[in-house]
């Protein structure tokens, strides 16, 4: 911490109170703040900063150009490159946070490159920067996306714009893969490394519960990242499954049958909701609420617990029940083999004469081909016990089947006479809807003769 | 030693690292000009004389400045106007236009740009021309003194000029050559270029007009050389007001560029780029590390500096992935090799997983498809490990859960498998590579791992 707080330029108060706003980030900061040096002298023009996920590149940045109260407050300018789907609003926001609205009212309607430094330049002859001023990208990796001028352009924009101006660049995806490829200006690169597991305990440890103890708050933690952190070093997402689980770690300590002390008794009984929690992470199918409510549901049932993407319940008509096991079958078989499973009087084929040279390959792998609806129809119509006539309802049910995105179509809209659709449900799902009909579908499927 | 010095100087050693980080950072930040360009006096001289010419003598030139990046070809062209405006004939006359090919992305925002530049903008008014070279022609007729016949000179400065050739027709570039061809109002074309092949963009009719000039900045630097530039650039100017200081400074920096390591340091930077860039980047993260404490460049902080250049980045983002992604990412490269760098999907992966876990199940918990999935989203923005195969957007994908392939690059492949083995070498217990490498074959004639859970009680046979 000693080492943030050796900069001089800034007011040694504020660097206190930055330094005991980034536990573990220490080190990159002071590097920061360094290269960034005193307020008026220049810095590099550009910075490049990466890192994982949920590895404080934000943060760092927030809590020392700007953005909190509590932070250094120099000039800047931040923008999420997420939020700017056009340039303009990108050169608008700069130009608002540096020299107010008016600055960004003379940008023309769909303005270029050149008119966003053309207004930048002579705004800043009018007030020159007495601190370097910085622009903060976020997600970065979006400019390459945009305008290829825009990325090599904003990398030397303190030469082009002449003034004192950093831009920094946060992103998750390493520098390699910015470069354009005649080159340009190269940034600083900086790296963010992950927080380690102890360092993990330490920031999770400070948003503990105001009525447990610190102490048993941190052993929780400690619980939790031993299941999860093979997982997911996430700290977001481990502060979030942090939260879900703590209510659940007290109940024991609630209801007064364990003492705070007993950590392995807290442990048996939090360990088998842990385990069902592994299932779900990373999904945030629910939010607490839900999930809160869901445990209670479950303590209801008697049954055995279910993991969560197990409520994946569809109710179907009959028909189109049968529709979907028709379009599974056209999706995951040849249509070599149509025959063999529908046709009475094939012939013995046998399964390696049939294969063919460059088909070893399991269809489940390679996922769903797409088929005709000639052959969706002529499958279902051999699938279902009943005669059905090809009418209206039929194929409404099949549209509808496209509209619930079990079924895709991947031909386009406007073909009309023979349309193409891919079946988009997996093999769990197809097995509990054809149960519900009677029907075994492992029999007509080809990868599994 | 500088603070024991810094007591009989007349400025206190805090005010002294300020002044030095400010000299120093304009120097390594802002690309303040030397006093000589140092290495590139005949190209300076060169382009010096021909540019007088145009300013003094009315002439019109055509000269292309090509090197590659950082190679000083800014620096010199300003240097060169710096020396030219110094000459009061040269100040009174020459008018000049600077454009840039990152900014004037098409030739109307060019001609916008030129017609700023040369304060014309009441004079064409709202007038309408016909074409372009019409509009060019009238901003040059424009510049015509009133009194004389001869018009006064104006120098345009194209840089990253290879981005002109890509405007439609190259009708900037042909209208700039044909006047600097025929004689019409003097004007002298500079181009400023990293790319050697830059003539091959050229149209015919444009190639034709270019005077064919060129001025190469292709260094040929020795490391000595290199090491007298790394030292210049540290030093402290003359007329710095602590005179000791600037002394003791100056001293270190000589003692600095004198030491083994620092030495071989700089010889690694020197093999792998000498441009002028590349060594402001590795000193200012040496300067960053100046402070009132320690008011000296030591060894130690160029070799960290040296470190935070060098840094592997694929390397580094390795280390920051959960195990689970490891694994994951081992699964891939796996398939890549068995299958001889045929795409992949989400599912062959995830049945690669499964028979890892089949093997050390102990050491893995076995985990649902959806998580697999979003793991391997999260783990998409990476795009450092697989690439899409198709370009369906990321919400298809979560439609229809199979239809994604990733694709191992098998450029960093190799790179990361060095990784994976020293991450196993480490874990030990971390082995997903078989002894003898899976056949396709084997792979694929026991479907029992294929199949899904709920169809495990079925008869295979049908």
């Amino acid at each position: 911490m000693t080492a943030l707080l050796q900069h001089p330029g800034y007011e040694e108060e504020r660097l206190q109170r930055v330094a005991e706003q980034l536990p573990c980030r220490e080190v990159q900061a002071g590097l920061l703040l360094s290269l960034m040096g005193q307020p008026q002298q220049y810095s590099y023009p550009s910075i490049f900063i990466y890192g994982h996920r949920a590895s404080g590149k934000s943060h760092v940045i927030y809590q020392t150009v700007g953005h909190y109260s509590s932070s250094l407050q120099l000039p800047h300018a931040t923008v999420s490159c997420v939020e700017c789907v056009s340039v303009a609003l990108l050169f608008e926001q700069v130009l608002l946070s540096f020299f107010g609205c008016d600055a960004a009212s003379l940008l023309p309607r769909s303005p270029s490159l050149s008119d966003f430094v053309r207004i930048y330049k002579q705004q800043c002859s009018q007030s020159p920067a007495k601190q370097t001023r910085y622009i903060v990208m976020e997600k970065a990796e979006l400019l390459r996306d945009t305008d290829a001028n825009l990325l090599p352009a904003l990398l030397r924009l303190q030469e082009l714009v002449e003034d004192n101006i950093t831009v920094i660049l946060l992103s998750e995806i390493a520098w390699d893969k910015f470069r354009p490829n005649t080159g340009c200006f190269e940034p600083l690169l900086l790296h963010f490394p992950d927080y380690s597991k102890g360092e993990l305990q330490q920031i999770l440890s400070q948003d503990r519960h105001p009525s447990y103890s610190a102490e048993l708050y941190s052993s929780y933690i400690n619980i939790l990242l031993g299941v999860f952190y093979s997982v997911c070093r996430d700290l977001r997402e481990l502060r979030h499954l942090a939260a879900l689980n703590f209510s659940k770690f007290c109940e024991p300590l609630a209801e007064g049958k364990v003492k705070e002390t007993d950590t392995h008794k807290l442990w048996r009984n939090i360990e088998p909701h842990l385990k069902k929690a592994m299932q779900t992470v990373y999904l945030r199918e629910v939010s607490s609420l839900q999930w809160e409510q869901m445990q209670q549901m479950e303590e209801k049932e008697t049954g055995a617990l279910r993991g969560l993407s197990a409520h994946t319940h569809v109710e179907l008509p009959y028909y189109s029940k049968f529709l979907l096991i028709a379009a599974y079958l056209a999706s995951y078989n040849p249509a070599r083999t149509d025959k063999r499973f529908f046709l009475k009087h094939h012939g013995k084929i046998r399964k390696t004469n049939f294969l063919k040279k460059n088909e070893k390959t399991s269809n489940h792998l390679l996922g769903p081909k797409p088929f005709p609806l000639d052959r969706l129809l002529a499958i279902f119509y051999s699938v279902v016990d009943s005669r059905v006539a090809p009418t209206a309802s039929i194929f409404s049910q099949i549209s509808s089947l496209v509209t619930l995105q079990l079924l895709t179509q991947v031909s386009h809209d406007d073909q009309l006479d023979a349309p193409k659709y891919k079946c988009a449900v997996s093999m769990d799902f197809i097995c509990a809807i054809s149960r519900t009909v009677n029907f075994d579908i492992v029999k007509y499927l080809y990868d599994f003769l | 030693m500088s603070k024991r010095k810094g007591k009989d100087a007349h400025l206190p050693v805090g005010e002294c690292i300020t002044l030095v980080q400010q000299i120093l950072r304009e120097r390594l930040c802002h690309q303040q000009l030397p006093d000589k360009p140092d290495g590139i006096e005949a190209q300076h001289k060169h382009l010096l004389e021909l540019l007088k010419r145009t300013a003094v003598h009315g002439e019109s030139n055509s000269v292309l400045i090509v090197g590659p990046r950082g190679a000083g070809k800014t620096m010199l062209l300003k240097c060169v106007l710096r020396d030219l405006l110094e000459e009061k004939e040269a100040q009174k006359n020459l008018l000049q236009v600077h454009l840039n090919g990152l900014l004037q992305t098409d030739d109307r925002i060019a001609l916008k740009e030129i017609t700023r530049q040369l304060h014309l903008e009441n004079v064409v008014g709202d007038k309408v021309f016909g074409s372009f070279a019409e509009n060019l022609a009238f901003l040059l007729e424009a510049l015509k003194k009133g009194d004389r016949s001869s018009s006064r000179p104006v120098l345009f400065v194209l840089d990253e000029f290879d981005l002109f050739a890509h405007h439609k027709n190259q009708t900037l570039l042909y209208n700039l050559f044909d006047v600097s061809q025929s004689a019409q109002a003097p004007i002298a074309v500079v181009g400023v270029t990293c790319r050697l092949d830059v003539l091959e963009l050229l149209e015919k009719r444009v190639k034709s007009r270019f005077s064919h000039r060129q001025i190469h900045l292709l260094s040929n630097l020795t490391f000595t050389e290199y090491l007298e530039r790394v030292q210049t650039q540290l030093c402290l100017p003359d007329d710095f007001p602590d005179s000791k200081f600037a002394q003791d400074w100056n001293d270190s920096i000589q003692t600095l560029c004198e030491d083994k390591s620092v030495e071989e340091v700089l010889q690694r930077h020197f093999n792998s780029s000498k441009d002028f860039r590349s060594m402001h980047m590795l000193l200012m993260l040496c300067l960053s590390r100046v402070s009132v404490a320690k008011p000296a460049i030591k060894p130690a902080d160029l070799l960290e500096a040296s470190r935070l250049c060098f840094a592997d980045a694929k390397a580094n983002m390795l280390h920051g992935l959960s195990i689970l992604e490891l694994c994951l990412i081992i699964a891939m490269k796996h398939l890549n090799d068995v299958y001889e760098g045929e795409p992949f999907n989400l599912q062959m992966v995830h049945n690669e997983f499964k028979k890892f876990l089949q093997r050390k199940s102990n050491s893995m918990y076995n985990f649902d498809q959806p998580v697999i999935m979003k793991v391997c989203i999260n783990m998409k923005p990476l795009s450092k490990f697989f690439l899409p195969f198709n370009s369906f957007p990321a919400t298809r994908f979560l439609e229809s859960n199979t239809l994604y392939c990733f694709r191992c690059s098998s450029a960093m492949i190799g790179r990361i498998t060095v990784n994976i083995y020293i991450f196993c070498m480490k874990t030990d217990k971390f082995n997903i590579f078989p002894s003898k490498p899976i056949t396709y074959t084997s792979c694929f004639s026991s479907p029992s791992g294929l199949r899904a859970p709920a169809a495990a009680g079925a008869d295979p046979t049908g």
